[in-house]
Protein backbone atom coordinates (compact mmCIF):
# COMPACT_ATOMS: atom_id res chain seq x y z
CA UNK A 1 0.00 0.00 0.00
CA UNK A 2 3.03 2.58 1.18
CA UNK A 3 4.92 1.28 -2.08
CA UNK A 4 2.13 1.98 -4.37
CA UNK A 5 1.71 5.57 -3.00
CA UNK A 6 5.22 6.60 -3.27
CA UNK A 7 5.56 5.36 -6.70
CA UNK A 8 2.33 7.82 -7.68
CA UNK A 9 3.93 10.30 -5.40
CA UNK A 10 7.27 10.12 -7.54
CA UNK A 11 5.93 9.71 -10.53
CA UNK A 12 4.31 12.78 -10.42
CA UNK A 13 7.09 14.16 -9.45
CA UNK A 14 8.58 13.36 -12.60
CA UNK A 15 5.88 13.96 -14.71
CA UNK A 16 4.89 17.74 -13.82
CA UNK A 17 8.09 18.99 -14.14
CA UNK A 18 8.28 17.52 -17.56
CA UNK A 19 4.59 18.44 -18.80
CA UNK A 20 5.95 22.37 -17.19
CA UNK A 21 8.98 21.89 -18.97
CA UNK A 22 7.52 20.79 -22.54
CA UNK A 23 5.13 23.14 -22.57
CA UNK A 24 7.64 25.97 -21.54
CA UNK A 25 6.60 27.94 -25.29
CA UNK A 26 3.08 28.53 -23.86
CA UNK A 27 3.33 28.73 -19.88
CA UNK A 28 6.53 31.08 -19.65
CA UNK A 29 5.40 34.43 -19.14
CA UNK A 30 8.36 36.11 -20.95
CA UNK A 31 11.20 35.32 -23.52
CA UNK A 32 13.80 33.63 -21.33
CA UNK A 33 16.40 36.16 -23.55
CA UNK A 34 14.59 39.31 -23.58
CA UNK A 35 16.31 41.32 -21.53
CA UNK A 36 14.78 44.50 -19.29
CA UNK A 37 17.70 46.18 -17.75
CA UNK A 38 15.64 48.46 -15.44
CA UNK A 39 14.02 45.69 -14.10
CA UNK A 40 17.03 43.42 -12.87
CA UNK A 41 18.06 41.97 -9.72
CA UNK A 42 14.36 42.03 -8.38
CA UNK A 43 12.86 39.32 -5.95
CA UNK A 44 9.51 37.34 -6.47
CA UNK A 45 6.75 39.78 -7.14
CA UNK A 46 3.14 40.17 -9.18
CA UNK A 47 4.92 40.54 -12.79
CA UNK A 48 7.95 38.09 -11.84
CA UNK A 49 6.47 35.47 -9.93
CA UNK A 50 10.34 34.10 -9.11
CA UNK A 51 12.08 37.83 -9.83
CA UNK A 52 14.49 38.58 -12.61
CA UNK A 53 18.06 38.00 -13.07
CA UNK A 54 21.56 40.51 -13.34
CA UNK A 55 20.30 41.83 -16.64
CA UNK A 56 16.54 41.99 -15.99
CA UNK A 57 15.26 38.61 -17.19
CA UNK A 58 12.36 36.76 -15.96
CA UNK A 59 14.00 34.20 -13.77
CA UNK A 60 10.55 31.73 -14.09
CA UNK A 61 10.81 31.70 -18.07
CA UNK A 62 13.96 31.07 -17.88
CA UNK A 63 13.96 28.04 -15.41
CA UNK A 64 10.92 26.40 -17.45
CA UNK A 65 13.16 26.67 -20.77
CA UNK A 66 16.72 25.87 -18.87
CA UNK A 67 14.68 23.00 -17.81
CA UNK A 68 13.63 21.93 -20.56
CA UNK A 69 17.27 22.38 -21.84
CA UNK A 70 18.53 19.72 -18.89
CA UNK A 71 15.89 17.68 -19.79
CA UNK A 72 16.64 17.44 -23.64
CA UNK A 73 20.23 16.69 -22.99
CA UNK A 74 19.79 14.61 -20.13
CA UNK A 75 17.07 12.31 -22.18
CA UNK A 76 19.35 12.25 -25.39
CA UNK A 77 22.25 11.30 -23.65
CA UNK A 78 20.90 8.27 -21.35
CA UNK A 79 19.04 7.67 -24.93
CA UNK A 80 22.44 6.90 -26.58
CA UNK A 81 24.13 5.20 -23.70
CA UNK A 82 21.58 2.79 -23.29
CA UNK A 83 21.61 2.10 -27.16
CA UNK A 84 25.39 1.76 -27.03
CA UNK A 85 26.20 0.39 -23.73
CA UNK A 86 22.89 -1.91 -23.62
CA UNK A 87 24.26 -3.26 -27.37
CA UNK A 88 27.44 -3.88 -25.72
CA UNK A 89 26.42 -5.24 -22.95
CA UNK A 90 23.71 -7.67 -24.62
CA UNK A 91 26.41 -8.68 -27.21
CA UNK A 92 29.02 -9.96 -24.45
CA UNK A 93 26.13 -11.53 -22.24
CA UNK A 94 25.36 -13.46 -25.48
CA UNK A 95 28.61 -14.64 -27.52
CA UNK A 96 30.65 -15.03 -24.52
CA UNK A 97 34.35 -16.04 -25.27
CA UNK A 98 36.47 -13.20 -26.83
CA UNK A 99 33.49 -10.82 -27.82
CA UNK A 100 32.80 -10.79 -24.13
CA UNK A 101 36.48 -10.33 -22.62
CA UNK A 102 36.97 -7.58 -25.64
CA UNK A 103 34.42 -5.26 -25.27
CA UNK A 104 33.64 -5.87 -21.19
CA UNK A 105 37.92 -4.78 -20.95
CA UNK A 106 37.25 -1.16 -23.52
CA UNK A 107 34.30 -0.59 -21.08
CA UNK A 108 36.83 -1.20 -18.17
CA UNK A 109 38.97 1.77 -19.24
CA UNK A 110 36.49 3.86 -20.00
CA UNK A 111 35.33 2.60 -16.86
CA UNK A 112 38.35 3.80 -14.89
CA UNK A 113 37.88 7.30 -15.34
CA UNK A 114 36.09 9.80 -12.53
CA UNK A 115 33.17 10.83 -14.60
CA UNK A 116 32.91 14.10 -14.39
CA UNK A 117 36.45 14.18 -15.11
CA UNK A 118 35.98 11.84 -18.09
CA UNK A 119 33.04 14.22 -19.15
CA UNK A 120 34.63 17.56 -18.64
CA UNK A 121 37.84 15.54 -20.81
CA UNK A 122 35.69 14.46 -23.96
CA UNK A 123 33.83 18.59 -23.61
CA UNK A 124 37.86 20.08 -23.75
CA UNK A 125 38.37 18.15 -27.11
CA UNK A 126 34.79 18.78 -28.66
CA UNK A 127 34.57 22.24 -27.77
CA UNK A 128 32.02 23.54 -25.23
CA UNK A 129 28.13 23.34 -25.85
CA UNK A 130 25.08 21.47 -25.58
CA UNK A 131 25.49 18.71 -28.08
CA UNK A 132 29.05 17.87 -26.61
CA UNK A 133 27.54 17.74 -23.56
CA UNK A 134 25.18 15.53 -24.56
CA UNK A 135 28.19 13.27 -26.26
CA UNK A 136 30.08 13.37 -23.30
CA UNK A 137 27.62 12.41 -20.98
CA UNK A 138 26.66 9.42 -23.14
CA UNK A 139 30.32 8.32 -23.44
CA UNK A 140 30.45 8.63 -19.54
CA UNK A 141 27.10 6.06 -19.59
CA UNK A 142 28.23 3.64 -21.74
CA UNK A 143 30.30 1.56 -19.68
CA UNK A 144 27.86 1.97 -16.68
CA UNK A 145 25.07 0.52 -18.98
CA UNK A 146 27.19 -1.86 -20.67
CA UNK A 147 28.42 -3.70 -16.91
CA UNK A 148 24.49 -3.20 -15.45
CA UNK A 149 23.15 -4.79 -18.21
CA UNK A 150 25.46 -7.76 -19.05
CA UNK A 151 24.75 -9.08 -15.55
CA UNK A 152 21.03 -9.79 -15.39
CA UNK A 153 21.90 -10.61 -19.63
CA UNK A 154 23.76 -13.21 -18.76
CA UNK A 155 20.88 -15.22 -16.38
CA UNK A 156 18.91 -14.66 -18.88
CA UNK A 157 21.16 -16.28 -21.52
CA UNK A 158 21.53 -19.20 -19.72
CA UNK A 159 17.78 -19.83 -18.66
CA UNK A 160 16.07 -22.68 -20.06
CA UNK A 161 13.48 -20.63 -22.65
CA UNK A 162 16.44 -19.37 -24.09
CA UNK A 163 18.41 -22.60 -24.72
CA UNK A 164 14.86 -23.89 -25.96
CA UNK A 165 14.77 -21.28 -28.18
CA UNK A 166 17.77 -21.97 -30.00
CA UNK A 167 17.51 -25.41 -30.03
CA UNK A 168 14.75 -24.96 -31.63
CA UNK A 169 16.60 -22.88 -34.57
CA UNK A 170 15.51 -19.55 -33.49
CA UNK A 171 18.13 -16.86 -34.78
CA UNK A 172 20.38 -15.17 -32.85
CA UNK A 173 19.10 -11.45 -33.49
CA UNK A 174 15.24 -13.39 -32.98
CA UNK A 175 16.46 -14.46 -29.48
CA UNK A 176 17.95 -11.06 -28.71
CA UNK A 177 15.06 -8.95 -29.60
CA UNK A 178 12.19 -11.02 -28.62
CA UNK A 179 13.23 -13.28 -25.58
CA UNK A 180 16.44 -11.58 -24.05
CA UNK A 181 15.74 -8.17 -24.47
CA UNK A 182 12.18 -7.98 -23.08
CA UNK A 183 13.23 -9.79 -19.78
CA UNK A 184 15.58 -6.91 -18.97
CA UNK A 185 12.83 -4.13 -19.63
CA UNK A 186 12.30 -3.61 -15.27
CA UNK A 187 16.22 -3.44 -15.17
CA UNK A 188 16.30 -1.11 -18.18
CA UNK A 189 13.41 1.22 -16.72
CA UNK A 190 14.85 1.27 -13.57
CA UNK A 191 18.33 2.18 -14.80
CA UNK A 192 16.85 4.83 -17.02
CA UNK A 193 15.29 6.58 -14.07
CA UNK A 194 18.29 6.93 -12.18
CA UNK A 195 20.45 7.29 -14.65
CA UNK A 196 18.73 10.32 -16.06
CA UNK A 197 18.80 11.74 -12.53
CA UNK A 198 22.38 11.86 -12.06
CA UNK A 199 22.98 12.99 -16.02
CA UNK A 200 20.89 15.98 -15.36
CA UNK A 201 23.43 16.92 -12.39
CA UNK A 202 26.24 16.29 -14.20
CA UNK A 203 24.58 18.39 -17.10
CA UNK A 204 24.03 21.26 -14.67
CA UNK A 205 27.56 20.71 -13.60
CA UNK A 206 29.07 21.12 -16.57
CA UNK A 207 27.07 23.89 -17.60
CA UNK A 208 28.00 25.88 -14.08
CA UNK A 209 31.59 25.33 -15.25
CA UNK A 210 30.96 27.22 -18.53
CA UNK A 211 30.88 23.88 -20.25
CA UNK A 212 27.87 22.84 -21.32
CA UNK A 213 25.16 24.83 -22.96
CA UNK A 214 26.42 27.97 -23.88
CA UNK A 215 24.91 31.93 -23.27
CA UNK A 216 21.93 33.49 -23.92
CA UNK A 217 20.50 30.42 -23.70
CA UNK A 218 18.93 29.45 -20.52
CA UNK A 219 20.31 26.66 -18.64
CA UNK A 220 19.93 25.99 -15.29
CA UNK A 221 23.73 25.26 -14.40
CA UNK A 222 24.34 28.53 -16.34
CA UNK A 223 21.29 30.62 -14.15
CA UNK A 224 23.59 29.38 -11.12
CA UNK A 225 26.58 30.07 -12.80
CA UNK A 226 25.87 33.72 -13.24
CA UNK A 227 23.69 34.15 -10.01
CA UNK A 228 26.39 33.15 -7.98
CA UNK A 229 28.05 36.36 -9.31
CA UNK A 230 25.48 38.52 -8.08
CA UNK A 231 24.67 36.63 -5.00
CA UNK A 232 24.73 39.29 -2.14
CA UNK A 233 22.81 42.05 -4.50
CA UNK A 234 19.91 39.56 -5.25
CA UNK A 235 19.97 35.27 -4.54
CA UNK A 236 16.79 34.83 -6.05
CA UNK A 237 18.02 33.75 -9.84
CA UNK A 238 20.81 30.92 -8.21
CA UNK A 239 18.24 29.92 -5.77
CA UNK A 240 15.43 28.84 -8.08
CA UNK A 241 17.64 27.59 -10.35
CA UNK A 242 19.32 24.82 -8.00
CA UNK A 243 15.83 24.11 -6.63
CA UNK A 244 14.41 23.30 -10.20
CA UNK A 245 17.93 21.11 -10.67
CA UNK A 246 16.98 19.14 -7.20
CA UNK A 247 13.14 18.59 -7.90
CA UNK A 248 14.03 17.31 -11.26
CA UNK A 249 16.94 15.12 -10.51
CA UNK A 250 15.02 14.35 -6.82
CA UNK A 251 12.03 12.80 -8.74
CA UNK A 252 13.51 10.66 -11.40
CA UNK A 253 15.82 9.57 -8.79
CA UNK A 254 12.76 8.39 -6.16
CA UNK A 255 11.01 6.77 -9.10
CA UNK A 256 13.99 4.93 -9.71
CA UNK A 257 14.37 3.98 -6.30
CA UNK A 258 10.10 3.24 -6.04
CA UNK A 259 10.13 1.45 -9.48
CA UNK A 260 13.13 -1.09 -8.16
CA UNK A 261 11.29 -2.41 -4.91
CA UNK A 262 8.23 -2.53 -7.26
CA UNK A 263 10.58 -4.23 -10.03
CA UNK A 264 13.00 -6.59 -8.50
CA UNK A 265 11.26 -9.47 -6.87
CA UNK A 266 14.66 -10.11 -4.62
CA UNK A 267 14.19 -6.70 -3.08
CA UNK A 268 10.25 -7.28 -2.34
CA UNK A 269 9.38 -7.74 1.23
CA UNK A 270 7.29 -10.57 2.51
CA UNK A 271 4.20 -8.49 2.84
CA UNK B 1 46.86 -15.63 -3.49
CA UNK B 2 49.96 -15.02 -5.29
CA UNK B 3 48.16 -15.91 -8.54
CA UNK B 4 45.47 -14.19 -7.72
CA UNK B 5 47.45 -11.12 -7.33
CA UNK B 6 49.31 -11.69 -10.38
CA UNK B 7 46.05 -11.73 -12.04
CA UNK B 8 44.81 -8.69 -10.88
CA UNK B 9 48.59 -6.68 -11.95
CA UNK B 10 47.90 -7.93 -15.25
CA UNK B 11 44.44 -6.08 -15.08
CA UNK B 12 45.88 -3.24 -13.16
CA UNK B 13 48.55 -3.05 -15.84
CA UNK B 14 46.12 -3.66 -19.12
CA UNK B 15 43.33 -0.34 -17.50
CA UNK B 16 46.42 1.72 -17.08
CA UNK B 17 47.76 1.66 -20.57
CA UNK B 18 44.35 1.82 -21.56
CA UNK B 19 43.62 4.92 -19.56
CA UNK B 20 47.07 6.46 -20.98
CA UNK B 21 46.31 5.54 -24.41
CA UNK B 22 42.86 7.61 -24.41
CA UNK B 23 44.66 10.80 -22.75
CA UNK B 24 47.17 10.47 -25.14
CA UNK B 25 44.93 10.43 -28.31
CA UNK B 26 43.09 13.12 -26.49
CA UNK B 27 44.81 15.89 -28.42
CA UNK B 28 44.40 13.95 -31.76
CA UNK B 29 40.88 13.56 -31.24
CA UNK B 30 40.14 17.55 -31.11
CA UNK B 31 38.37 18.38 -34.88
CA UNK B 32 40.98 20.56 -36.96
CA UNK B 33 44.44 21.47 -36.35
CA UNK B 34 44.81 20.87 -32.73
CA UNK B 35 48.12 22.85 -32.84
CA UNK B 36 45.94 25.77 -34.52
CA UNK B 37 43.55 25.99 -32.42
CA UNK B 38 46.19 25.94 -29.01
CA UNK B 39 48.10 29.10 -30.79
CA UNK B 40 44.70 30.57 -31.16
CA UNK B 41 43.98 31.05 -27.69
CA UNK B 42 46.81 33.02 -27.37
CA UNK B 43 48.95 34.68 -30.09
CA UNK B 44 48.30 34.94 -33.76
CA UNK B 45 48.45 31.84 -36.02
CA UNK B 46 51.27 31.80 -38.73
CA UNK B 47 52.34 29.03 -40.23
CA UNK B 48 55.73 29.39 -38.98
CA UNK B 49 54.78 29.60 -35.51
CA UNK B 50 52.31 26.43 -35.81
CA UNK B 51 54.92 24.21 -37.32
CA UNK B 52 57.64 25.04 -34.17
CA UNK B 53 54.95 24.52 -31.91
CA UNK B 54 54.17 21.50 -33.55
CA UNK B 55 57.91 20.48 -33.43
CA UNK B 56 58.07 21.44 -30.08
CA UNK B 57 55.03 18.99 -28.43
CA UNK B 58 56.48 16.02 -30.68
CA UNK B 59 53.32 16.11 -33.05
CA UNK B 60 55.50 15.58 -36.24
CA UNK B 61 56.27 12.72 -35.24
CA UNK B 62 54.93 9.01 -35.66
CA UNK B 63 52.52 8.23 -33.33
CA UNK B 64 53.54 5.27 -31.58
CA UNK B 65 57.23 7.15 -30.97
CA UNK B 66 54.98 10.42 -29.57
CA UNK B 67 53.32 7.75 -27.10
CA UNK B 68 56.52 6.01 -26.46
CA UNK B 69 58.26 8.99 -25.41
CA UNK B 70 54.82 10.45 -23.82
CA UNK B 71 54.53 7.68 -21.76
CA UNK B 72 58.33 7.15 -20.82
CA UNK B 73 58.62 10.75 -19.89
CA UNK B 74 55.46 10.56 -17.73
CA UNK B 75 56.67 7.26 -15.79
CA UNK B 76 60.06 9.14 -14.95
CA UNK B 77 58.40 12.14 -13.11
CA UNK B 78 57.88 14.29 -15.88
CA UNK B 79 54.71 15.57 -17.20
CA UNK B 80 56.43 17.95 -20.42
CA UNK B 81 56.57 21.71 -19.82
CA UNK B 82 53.36 23.78 -19.57
CA UNK B 83 52.69 25.43 -22.90
CA UNK B 84 52.42 28.99 -22.12
CA UNK B 85 54.31 29.30 -18.99
CA UNK B 86 57.14 26.93 -19.93
CA UNK B 87 57.06 25.88 -16.24
CA UNK B 88 57.02 22.26 -16.20
CA UNK B 89 53.38 20.26 -15.81
CA UNK B 90 54.83 18.43 -12.62
CA UNK B 91 55.10 22.09 -10.82
CA UNK B 92 51.70 23.44 -12.00
CA UNK B 93 50.20 20.13 -10.73
CA UNK B 94 51.71 20.23 -7.54
CA UNK B 95 51.08 23.50 -6.44
CA UNK B 96 47.08 23.23 -7.22
CA UNK B 97 46.60 19.43 -5.90
CA UNK B 98 46.90 19.78 -2.12
CA UNK B 99 43.67 21.91 -1.74
CA UNK B 100 42.07 19.51 -3.59
CA UNK B 101 43.43 16.71 -1.63
CA UNK B 102 43.05 17.95 1.32
CA UNK B 103 39.22 18.56 0.27
CA UNK B 104 38.32 15.07 -1.26
CA UNK B 105 39.95 13.36 2.17
CA UNK B 106 38.28 16.10 4.92
CA UNK B 107 35.03 14.84 2.74
CA UNK B 108 35.27 11.28 2.49
CA UNK B 109 35.87 11.36 6.38
CA UNK B 110 32.63 13.20 6.86
CA UNK B 111 30.60 11.35 4.68
CA UNK B 112 32.25 7.93 5.31
CA UNK B 113 32.47 8.77 9.50
CA UNK B 114 29.35 9.74 9.83
CA UNK B 115 27.26 7.14 7.47
CA UNK B 116 28.59 4.20 9.93
CA UNK B 117 26.14 5.35 12.92
CA UNK B 118 23.83 6.95 11.05
CA UNK B 119 23.28 3.54 8.98
CA UNK B 120 22.89 1.69 12.43
CA UNK B 121 20.30 4.55 13.23
CA UNK B 122 18.49 3.81 10.37
CA UNK B 123 18.34 -0.39 10.53
CA UNK B 124 17.29 0.03 13.97
CA UNK B 125 14.17 2.59 12.83
CA UNK B 126 11.19 0.27 11.60
CA UNK B 127 7.53 1.23 10.77
CA UNK B 128 6.49 2.77 7.47
CA UNK B 129 6.53 6.44 7.98
CA UNK B 130 10.25 5.91 9.10
CA UNK B 131 10.80 4.07 5.94
CA UNK B 132 9.62 6.68 3.92
CA UNK B 133 11.12 9.73 5.88
CA UNK B 134 14.60 7.66 5.34
CA UNK B 135 14.39 6.78 1.65
CA UNK B 136 12.89 10.71 0.95
CA UNK B 137 16.01 11.72 2.93
CA UNK B 138 18.50 9.71 0.96
CA UNK B 139 17.39 10.20 -2.17
CA UNK B 140 17.18 13.90 -1.35
CA UNK B 141 21.35 13.49 -0.10
CA UNK B 142 22.00 11.64 -3.37
CA UNK B 143 20.60 14.38 -5.49
CA UNK B 144 20.94 17.73 -3.82
CA UNK B 145 23.64 19.61 -6.31
CA UNK B 146 26.88 20.03 -4.54
CA UNK B 147 27.26 23.46 -5.61
CA UNK B 148 23.93 24.56 -4.97
CA UNK B 149 24.08 23.62 -1.10
CA UNK B 150 27.08 25.64 -1.30
CA UNK B 151 25.80 28.70 -2.97
CA UNK B 152 22.73 28.10 0.10
CA UNK B 153 25.30 27.77 3.03
CA UNK B 154 27.40 30.97 1.80
CA UNK B 155 24.52 33.10 1.87
CA UNK B 156 22.84 31.40 4.81
CA UNK B 157 26.35 32.56 7.09
CA UNK B 158 26.82 35.71 5.28
CA UNK B 159 23.71 36.75 6.73
CA UNK B 160 24.54 35.27 10.17
CA UNK B 161 27.91 36.20 10.30
CA UNK B 162 29.17 38.59 8.08
CA UNK B 163 32.56 39.05 9.27
CA UNK B 164 32.98 35.30 8.81
CA UNK B 165 35.81 34.29 6.07
CA UNK B 166 34.74 31.36 3.84
CA UNK B 167 36.41 31.94 0.65
CA UNK B 168 39.22 30.86 -0.86
CA UNK B 169 42.14 28.32 1.13
CA UNK B 170 44.80 29.17 3.24
CA UNK B 171 47.26 26.46 3.13
CA UNK B 172 47.40 24.31 6.45
CA UNK B 173 51.30 25.08 7.15
CA UNK B 174 50.63 28.31 7.50
CA UNK B 175 46.95 28.43 9.19
CA UNK B 176 45.79 25.35 10.34
CA UNK B 177 42.39 26.47 12.16
CA UNK B 178 41.48 28.80 9.21
CA UNK B 179 42.49 26.39 6.96
CA UNK B 180 39.80 23.72 8.12
CA UNK B 181 37.30 26.17 8.76
CA UNK B 182 37.53 27.59 4.58
CA UNK B 183 37.33 23.55 4.06
CA UNK B 184 34.50 22.53 6.38
CA UNK B 185 31.63 23.99 4.04
CA UNK B 186 32.80 23.24 0.99
CA UNK B 187 33.71 19.79 2.44
CA UNK B 188 29.98 18.91 3.86
CA UNK B 189 28.55 19.88 0.37
CA UNK B 190 31.08 17.02 -1.15
CA UNK B 191 30.06 14.38 1.82
CA UNK B 192 26.49 14.82 1.78
CA UNK B 193 25.70 12.45 -1.35
CA UNK B 194 28.73 9.99 0.13
CA UNK B 195 26.70 9.96 3.28
CA UNK B 196 23.64 9.34 1.82
CA UNK B 197 25.14 6.78 -0.75
CA UNK B 198 27.00 4.86 2.40
CA UNK B 199 24.24 4.79 5.28
CA UNK B 200 21.94 3.61 3.24
CA UNK B 201 24.72 0.56 2.62
CA UNK B 202 25.29 -0.11 5.98
CA UNK B 203 21.49 -0.22 6.85
CA UNK B 204 21.05 -2.81 4.56
CA UNK B 205 24.33 -4.30 5.03
CA UNK B 206 23.25 -4.73 8.33
CA UNK B 207 19.61 -5.63 8.18
CA UNK B 208 21.24 -8.70 6.02
CA UNK B 209 24.00 -9.75 8.33
CA UNK B 210 21.31 -9.40 11.23
CA UNK B 211 18.72 -12.43 9.40
CA UNK B 212 22.00 -14.55 9.49
CA UNK B 213 22.25 -18.03 11.58
CA UNK B 214 26.07 -16.90 13.09
CA UNK B 215 24.18 -13.68 14.51
CA UNK B 216 21.58 -16.32 16.68
CA UNK B 217 24.22 -18.04 17.07
CA UNK B 218 25.77 -15.30 18.98
CA UNK B 219 22.67 -14.26 20.71
CA UNK B 220 22.22 -17.87 22.05
CA UNK B 221 25.96 -17.72 23.23
CA UNK B 222 24.39 -15.10 25.29
CA UNK B 223 26.61 -12.12 23.93
CA UNK B 224 24.95 -8.68 24.76
CA UNK B 225 23.04 -6.95 21.88
CA UNK B 226 25.50 -4.33 21.37
CA UNK B 227 28.21 -7.05 21.27
CA UNK B 228 26.25 -8.37 18.91
CA UNK B 229 25.92 -5.73 16.48
CA UNK B 230 29.05 -4.22 16.24
CA UNK B 231 31.95 -7.30 16.93
CA UNK B 232 29.53 -9.18 14.26
CA UNK B 233 27.25 -7.50 12.45
CA UNK B 234 28.66 -4.64 11.16
CA UNK B 235 31.88 -6.11 11.10
CA UNK B 236 29.94 -8.34 7.99
CA UNK B 237 28.63 -5.26 7.02
CA UNK B 238 31.95 -3.41 6.81
CA UNK B 239 32.54 -5.46 3.70
CA UNK B 240 30.37 -3.70 0.95
CA UNK B 241 31.34 -0.91 2.56
CA UNK B 242 34.97 -0.31 1.68
CA UNK B 243 34.13 -1.62 -1.62
CA UNK B 244 31.98 0.91 -2.13
CA UNK B 245 34.37 3.05 -0.40
CA UNK B 246 36.64 2.67 -3.35
CA UNK B 247 34.34 4.13 -5.98
CA UNK B 248 32.82 7.18 -3.76
CA UNK B 249 36.57 8.73 -4.48
CA UNK B 250 36.34 9.36 -8.32
CA UNK B 251 32.63 10.93 -7.29
CA UNK B 252 34.88 13.04 -5.17
CA UNK B 253 37.71 14.02 -7.38
CA UNK B 254 35.56 15.24 -9.78
CA UNK B 255 32.57 16.77 -7.65
CA UNK B 256 35.33 18.48 -6.13
CA UNK B 257 36.24 20.10 -9.24
CA UNK B 258 33.07 21.56 -9.20
CA UNK B 259 32.64 22.64 -5.42
CA UNK B 260 36.17 24.69 -5.51
CA UNK B 261 34.48 26.91 -8.21
CA UNK B 262 31.60 28.11 -5.44
CA UNK B 263 34.48 28.63 -2.84
CA UNK B 264 36.80 29.90 -4.89
CA UNK B 265 39.29 27.31 -3.96
CA UNK B 266 42.59 27.49 -6.00
CA UNK B 267 42.60 23.30 -6.83
CA UNK B 268 42.46 21.53 -9.90
CA UNK B 269 39.56 22.34 -10.41
CA UNK B 270 41.01 25.59 -10.96
CA UNK B 271 44.09 24.00 -13.40
CA UNK B 272 41.76 22.18 -15.61
CA UNK B 273 39.08 25.15 -16.39
CA UNK B 274 42.11 27.30 -16.51
CA UNK B 275 43.86 24.64 -19.07
CA UNK B 276 40.62 24.04 -21.11
CA UNK B 277 40.23 27.93 -21.88
CA UNK B 278 43.87 28.64 -22.70
CA UNK B 279 43.49 25.58 -24.61
CA UNK B 280 46.77 23.91 -23.00
CA UNK B 281 45.89 20.19 -24.01
CA UNK B 282 49.40 19.12 -22.46
CA UNK B 283 48.85 20.38 -18.95
CA UNK B 284 44.94 19.09 -19.51
CA UNK B 285 46.36 15.56 -20.41
CA UNK B 286 49.03 15.31 -17.70
CA UNK B 287 45.91 16.03 -15.00
CA UNK B 288 43.60 13.68 -16.88
CA UNK B 289 45.89 11.60 -16.97
CA UNK B 290 47.57 11.86 -13.42
CA UNK B 291 44.03 11.94 -11.38
CA UNK B 292 42.78 9.24 -13.36
CA UNK B 293 45.60 6.44 -12.63
CA UNK B 294 45.75 8.06 -8.62
CA UNK B 295 41.24 6.36 -8.89
CA UNK B 296 42.50 3.49 -10.78
CA UNK B 297 45.47 2.68 -8.31
CA UNK B 298 42.65 4.04 -5.32
CA UNK B 299 40.47 0.84 -6.41
CA UNK B 300 43.10 -1.71 -6.95
CA UNK B 301 44.30 -0.79 -3.23
CA UNK B 302 40.41 -1.02 -2.19
CA UNK B 303 39.89 -4.43 -4.14
CA UNK B 304 43.25 -5.88 -2.66
CA UNK B 305 42.22 -4.81 1.40
CA UNK B 306 38.26 -6.28 0.77
CA UNK B 307 40.24 -9.71 -0.08
CA UNK B 308 42.09 -9.40 2.95
CA UNK B 309 39.03 -8.33 5.01
CA UNK B 310 37.19 -10.98 3.81
CA UNK B 311 37.87 -14.21 4.77
CA UNK B 312 36.33 -16.42 1.85
CA UNK B 313 37.62 -14.83 -0.73
CA UNK B 314 41.29 -14.64 1.24
CA UNK B 315 41.44 -18.53 1.48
Amino acid sequence: MGKSKLLIFAFAMVLIPVLLAVGADGIAPYDPVAQDIVARLHGPMATHWLGTDQLGRDVLSRILFGSRASLLVSAASVGLALLAGGTLGLLAAFYRGWTERILMRAMDILFAFPVMLLAIGVVAVLGPGGATATFAIAVVYTPIVARLLRGPALVICESDFVIGARAAGATDARILFLHVLPNLAGVMLVQTSLLLSSAILVEASLSFLGLGTQPPHPSLGLMLAEGRNVLMLSPWSALFAGAAILLLAFGLNLLGDALRDRLDPRLRGPA
Amino acid sequence: MIRLLTARLIDLAFVLIGVSLLVFLMIRLIPGDAVAIMLGANTEVTADKVEALRHRIGLDQPLLTQYMHWVGAALHGDLGTSLWTGRPVAEEIASHIWPTLQLSLLALLIGAGLSIPAGCIMANLRGQAADVAMRLASVAGLTIPSFWLGIVMILALATLAPSLQMLGYVPFSQDPLDNLARLILPAICLALPILANLSRLVRSALLEALGQDYIRTARAKGLGETRVLYRHALANALIPFVTSLGIQTGYLLGGAIVVEQVFAIPGLGQLILGAISDRNYPLLQAVILLVTSGFVLVNFGVDLLYRFLDPRVRG
